[in-house]
């Protein structure tokens, strides 16, 4: 009872004081966020001196001294770690934009799948996303991994794709692409896109002024195929292959050389969340499509609008915007759980730098501080590129 | 509206009361090691994931090899009973934080002696109960017998070990290509080169020899003659605790120094009446060698009787009767041409 | 007669209403025809489901008898077989209050809750962990349940263990933080945006790597927090992040009349939001909040990349095992089956909220 009145005393007290009403909290705030993180530091200071451990970023110059199996920038062991972490930093972003490209191809075509009027195929595609979406994406991977992958070949009985792509254990094996004279080629294309743009402006001020319209998307893809094949057969662009080849190391080992690889854990990786995201996706597109009333298709249909112009300037812009927002979610959530790699042995910025660095340095509050501030800076990025076009895509109001 | 803030109050406070006992049951303090030890009644003591001969459990759960031994060995020191050990299987990856972090006070799990681990990371190592170096087994099939024969291969490897460093240096300096292929858990190292992901393992040659029994055909793997480092492993202790890192260090001396002297689990207590003052220090019949690690004067005793010396606990589980058959090699006592040497204990 | 016409004409205006549908429903059908025997061959017909060792298992199917010899394992991980009655006790005593609760008057039903919320997760924690009195001054030590380490707890209990607590308490964390973001104090509002956005903007891996490596160092010297424990508060502060912007959309969503009207009652500000803001804004983002419990029971597994096994990592140990290799494909599939159920139905039931919730509304 006694415990009540002081609290409601205190309550009226503070309650006839608006400043402290604003003041006291926030201070109160302030000081325990001071309170936690100064008992924290404190004792990790007392901890690291008490068992002789050195702080600081200087560790990022020393010798990394261990190899990494699959790097985009050129890299050994004789390196820093501050390579390794670039490396390892390189191979958690390829990881995400194959994964993004791929759940998005797949995730509209299973979102559209979805609406069709074929009964099969909306079944199927419901199927699909009910399956994959309710499997936790690391018991995916590990299927991907420890299961399906494990079960190919060795690089003897490769499975061989139209004499292009090389799938074993080891690996998916494609040529590399030799140019010569890329330059004329690239020109080439540059000047095709600039064409296709200025014909289109064009175009727009033509249909404006008299109505007329032009077949944009076929003859604008006409363009953009033409001109580089003039480039390849008067510019002597060529393309070569690199076929990588089967070499033997022993009686029974072989290994493919040469030709772009890749890795068995990227392949794992890419497939596991392309598909768990993608259902995502798919739900997200799905909910677009629907989101727009039939009213807005009647209407297109009304004044005269074909089908695939309705498609095109009614419904996609429309749905886009419904769209947007989650997709950008179920992206920045891709990129995070790409971090899963350290579980399949993908080195990326996880398995390489809050992994075998933080073995070798024992630098623990450094590299997981790294580790965190970089996916945080991935997904901000991520956030700030998809407002950006999101305030673009935004209805204008006129 | 009064009675509800009450009840608001009140479940905040009964919340933090449940919260506070809670953490506090949880978070056992820990005051000194040893005084800890003798108040929980049983070692904390880390080991492998399941290296056969080295630590190991069986199906019921009883842990066998010769680093489960050192622990046992502190263990009867400490408590008087080498049964009174807790041992947590650890990854190579998460050992050293398990052991900073007083989730165990004993490391013992074929840790690998380095500067870089004594001076840096606030690890103190106390002393060596194998000496090893790195090997690399291939199938019998592939026809390589030399590690010459190894340019171009992808190696299984273990993450965050000094194998995964000697390898890079080994490649190196062959001029050799290889992909590393690194894995977290030891078991996952075996599918992978047992699945064919990779054409070589490479560890220590105790733990290829103990792993090689795991894989699915044993005998169609050899491990290449060739040793390309030092591994030294030995048991470590947290650094700022020098009495139990001392009780350690010790306990594993009188393994060693034991077996130098003749002394066995069956003769231990016959040695009690020997002539020679050294036997009689280390069966706790003369000198005060107990008083100095803040133990009993029978610590050492009860270390030989209860656990063996080294060579009990050597042939038992990794000698050449066992499945991991391995000779004594430099791991015989010095007087054997081994470089196995006692520091005395006096 | 009637029904084949029927049928008919179902399938002329879903299977075949114009050429490439047509043509993608006979690729369908191919494709059911080719591959279903096969895998319900896999699955049931030529899989063997009686025996005890891997000796047993021949043919071409899947070999039950896996999952069978290691089902103990699967649930209750490496725990000590004679203690196991503890786990069931705890989960029995949960599943028995939550039955109870949902038959008994509204009145008694309040003191389940308050019991279930705020007294049972400790008595599961002494129940599954063992306790014993320890007074430190007095230096008495009196083990009363023997203590069970977590790191052998596991399987599919564990699962269920972390998934409980982390959504005990982020539920309550999530709700402060997401008024502190809707707060007018600035120092409130932009700690809050500050915390919720940097859990919110890293893979829960790291957070884990954080609590097993990096926050022991944060503690005085002699303490030991479980590593388990230390897990289970990173989880819960993730995920609070996440439930606290599901709370914010339906403190967003509530009208500014329900503030005006709450505060020309005379409320305070708890008040306010305890009586008023809450329970509204709660009910409206019901659907939000089964959704992020989803997300979290399926994040449970990432536990095993700092070695606490539960269930998908106990089909992982399972499969390593020497004497069980080549049976990932079992293992996987019955972990995936045993998931999908409890994520699905989850899903289902919290759409059900949804569209009970929509029609309440309107």
């Amino acid at each position: 009872m006694i415990f009540k009145n002081h609290i409601l005393r205190a309550n009226e007290f503070i309650a006839e004081r608006p400043k402290l009403q604003y003041y006291l909290p926030q201070a109160l705030t302030l000081f325990f966020i001071v309170f936690v993180i100064g008992y924290f530091s404190f004792n990790a200071g007392v901890n690291m001196e008490d068992q002789g451990m050195e702080t600081g970023f200087s560790f990022l110059g020393g010798e990394a001294q261990f190899d990494i199996q699959f790097h985009l920038i050129d890299y050994h062991g004789g390196m820093t770690y501050g390579r390794a972490y670039l490396v390892g930093l390189l191979n958690t972003i390829l990881v995400a934009v194959l994964g993004i490209f791929f759940a998005t191809i797949l995730g509209v075509t299973i979102g559209i799948a979805r609406l069709s009027t074929n009964f099969l195929v909306s079944r199927i595609a419901e199927w699909y996303v009910e399956m994959f979406r309710n499997i936790p994406l690391l018991l995916q991977l590990f299927f991907w991994y420890f299961a399906a992958l494990r079960a190919l070949p060795p690089p003897k009985e490769s499975y061989i794709f139209f004499d292009f792509a090389i799938l074993n254990i080891k690996g998916l094996y494609i040529p590399e692409f030799v140019w010569t004279n890329f330059n004329a080629f690239f020109y080439s294309i540059l000047v095709s896109i600039v064409i296709v743009v200025l014909f289109i402006i064009w175009a727009k001020k033509i249909q404006e002024r008299t109505g007329k319209q032009y077949r944009k998307f076929a003859i604008s893809s006409g363009i953009i195929i033409i001109i580089p094949f003039l480039s390849i057969i008067i510019g002597g662009v060529g393309l070569e292959f690199i076929h990588p080849e089967l070499k033997q190391i022993s009686e029974t080992i072989f290994n493919y050389e040469g030709g772009s690889k890749a890795i068995p854990e990227l392949l794992a990786l890419v497939v596991a969340l392309a598909m768990y995201t993608s259902t995502f996706i798919a739900e997200c597109v799905r909910a677009g499509i629907e989101g727009i009333t039939k009213g807005q298709k009647e209407a297109a249909a009304s004044i005269g609008l074909t089908p695939g112009q309705i498609l095109r300037l009614v419904i996609i812009p429309q749905a886009l915007r419904i769209i947007i927002p989650p997709t950008t979610n179920q992206y920045l959530n891709l990129t995070k759980n790409s971090s899963l790699a350290a579980a399949i042995a993908y080195p990326d910025i996880v398995l390489v730098f809050a992994g075998t660095a933080l073995m070798q340095t024992g630098r623990a509050i450094e590299i997981i501080s790294i580790t965190m501030l970089s996916y945080l800076t991935l997904s901000i990025t991520i956030s700030i590129l998809m407002n950006w076009y999101n305030k673009k895509m935004a209805i204008k109001e006129k | 509206m009064k009675k509800t803030l009450k009840h608001l109050f009140s479940l905040f406070a009964v919340f933090a009361l449940v919260f506070a006992i809670g953490t506090e049951a949880m978070a056992a303090k820990a005051g000194k090691t040893l005084k800890n030890t003798k108040k929980k009644g049983f070692v904390k003591c880390g080991v492998s994931q399941g290296v056969p001969g080295f630590s190991n459990a069986d199906a019921s759960g009883n842990w066998t090899g010769i680093d489960v031994d050192v622990c046992r060995a502190v263990a009867a020191a400490v408590l008087g009973d080498a049964g009174k050990v807790k041992f947590t299987p650890l990854s190579a990856k998460e050992r050293f934080t398990a052991l900073k972090s007083k989730e165990i006070d004993v490391l013992s799990r074929n840790t690998t002696w380095t500067l870089s681990r004594d001076g840096g990371i606030g690890l103190t190592f106390n002393g060596v109960n194998f000496y090893d170096g790195q090997g690399f087994m291939v199938t019998k099939a592939s026809g390589i017998t030399s590690v010459n024969g190894l340019n171009g291969v992808s190696a299984c490897v273990n993450i965050g070990t000094t194998t995964e460093l000697n390898m890079r240096d080994f490649f190196n300096s062959k001029g050799f290509k290889y992909e590393p292929v690194v894995f977290e858990q030891a078991d996952e190292v075996v599918a992978a080169y047992d699945s064919g992901r990779c054409d070589t393992y490479t560890t220590d040659k105790s733990g290829l020899a103990a792993q090689r029994t795991k894989l699915s055909d044993p005998t169609a793997h050899v491990v290449l003659p060739e040793t390309i480092s030092k591994e030294p492993l030995g048991p470590v202790t947290r650094e700022g605790d020098e009495n139990w890192s001392d009780i350690v260090r010790w306990s594993l001396n009188v393994m060693i120094e034991a077996e130098e002297l003749g002394i066995t689990s069956s003769n231990a207590d016959a040695m009690k009446t020997s002539e020679n003052p050294a036997i009689k220090r280390l069966v706790g019949a003369e000198g005060e060698t107990g008083a100095a690690l803040a133990l009993d004067q029978e610590w050492s005793l009860r270390i030989i009787k209860q656990v063996g010396n080294y060579g009990e606990s050597y042939e038992r589980n990794v000698g050449p009767d066992t499945p991991v058959g391995l000779s004594r090699g430099p791991n015989a006592q010095w007087i054997n041409g081994g470089i196995l040497y006692a520091n005395p204990t006096r | 007669m009637i029904n084949i016409n029927k049928i008919y004409q179902w399938s002329r205006t879903n299977l075949f209403s114009n050429w490439y549908n047509s043509l993608l429903s006979l690729i369908i059908v191919f494709a059911f025809i080719k591959f279903i025997p096969p895998l319900l061959n896999w699955l049931f017909f030529d899989a063997t489901f009686r025996g005890s060792s891997k000796a047993e298992c021949y043919g071409d199917g899947a070999c039950w008898i896996f999952i069978k010899v290691w089902f103990q394992k699967l649930i209750y991980g490496l725990y000590p077989e004679n203690q196991v009655w503890r786990i069931n006790l705890a989960f029995l005593i949960l599943i028995f209050s939550v039955i109870t609760s949902i038959f008994v008057k509204p009145t008694i039903r309040r003191y389940i809750i308050i019991f279930l919320i705020f007294v049972f997760p400790f008595l599961a924690i002494w129940l599954i962990g063992g306790f014993a009195i320890d007074i430190e001054s007095l230096e008495i030590y009196i083990p009363i349940l023997e203590e069970v380490d977590t790191r052998v707890w596991g399987g599919l209990s564990l699962t269920f263990i972390i998934a409980i607590f982390a959504m005990l308490f982020c539920f309550p964390i999530g709700i402060i933080l997401a008024l502190g973001r809707r707060s007018e104090l600035p120092a409130i509002k932009y700690s809050s945006i500050v915390f919720i956005e940097f859990w919110r903007g890293v893979p829960l891996i790291t957070v884990l790597f954080m609590a097993s490596v990096m926050f022991p160092l944060f503690l005085p010297g002699d303490t030991n927090v479980d590593k388990l424990m230390r897990c289970v508060i990173g989880i819960t502060l993730f995920e609070a992040a996440y439930m606290a912007e599901v709370v914010r959309g339906g403190l967003q969503a509530l009208p500014r009349g329900q503030y005006d009207a709450a505060k020309s009652l005379g409320m305070g500000y708890w008040q306010m939001n305890a009586l008023i803001i809450l329970p509204q804004a709660l009910k409206i983002v019901i659907p939000g909040i089964a959704n992020t419990f989803i997300a979290l029971f399926k994040d449970t597994p990432l536990i095993l990349v700092v070695g606490l096994l539960e269930f998908l990592g106990m089909i992982k140990l399972a499969g390593a095992n020497p004497d069980w290799l080549g049976f990932a494909v079992e293992g996987y599939v019955f972990a995936a089956t045993v998931y999908w159920i409890f994520c699905f139905s989850m899903s289902r039931y919290s759409q059900r909220l949804e569209i009970r919730f929509s029609t309440e509304r309107k």
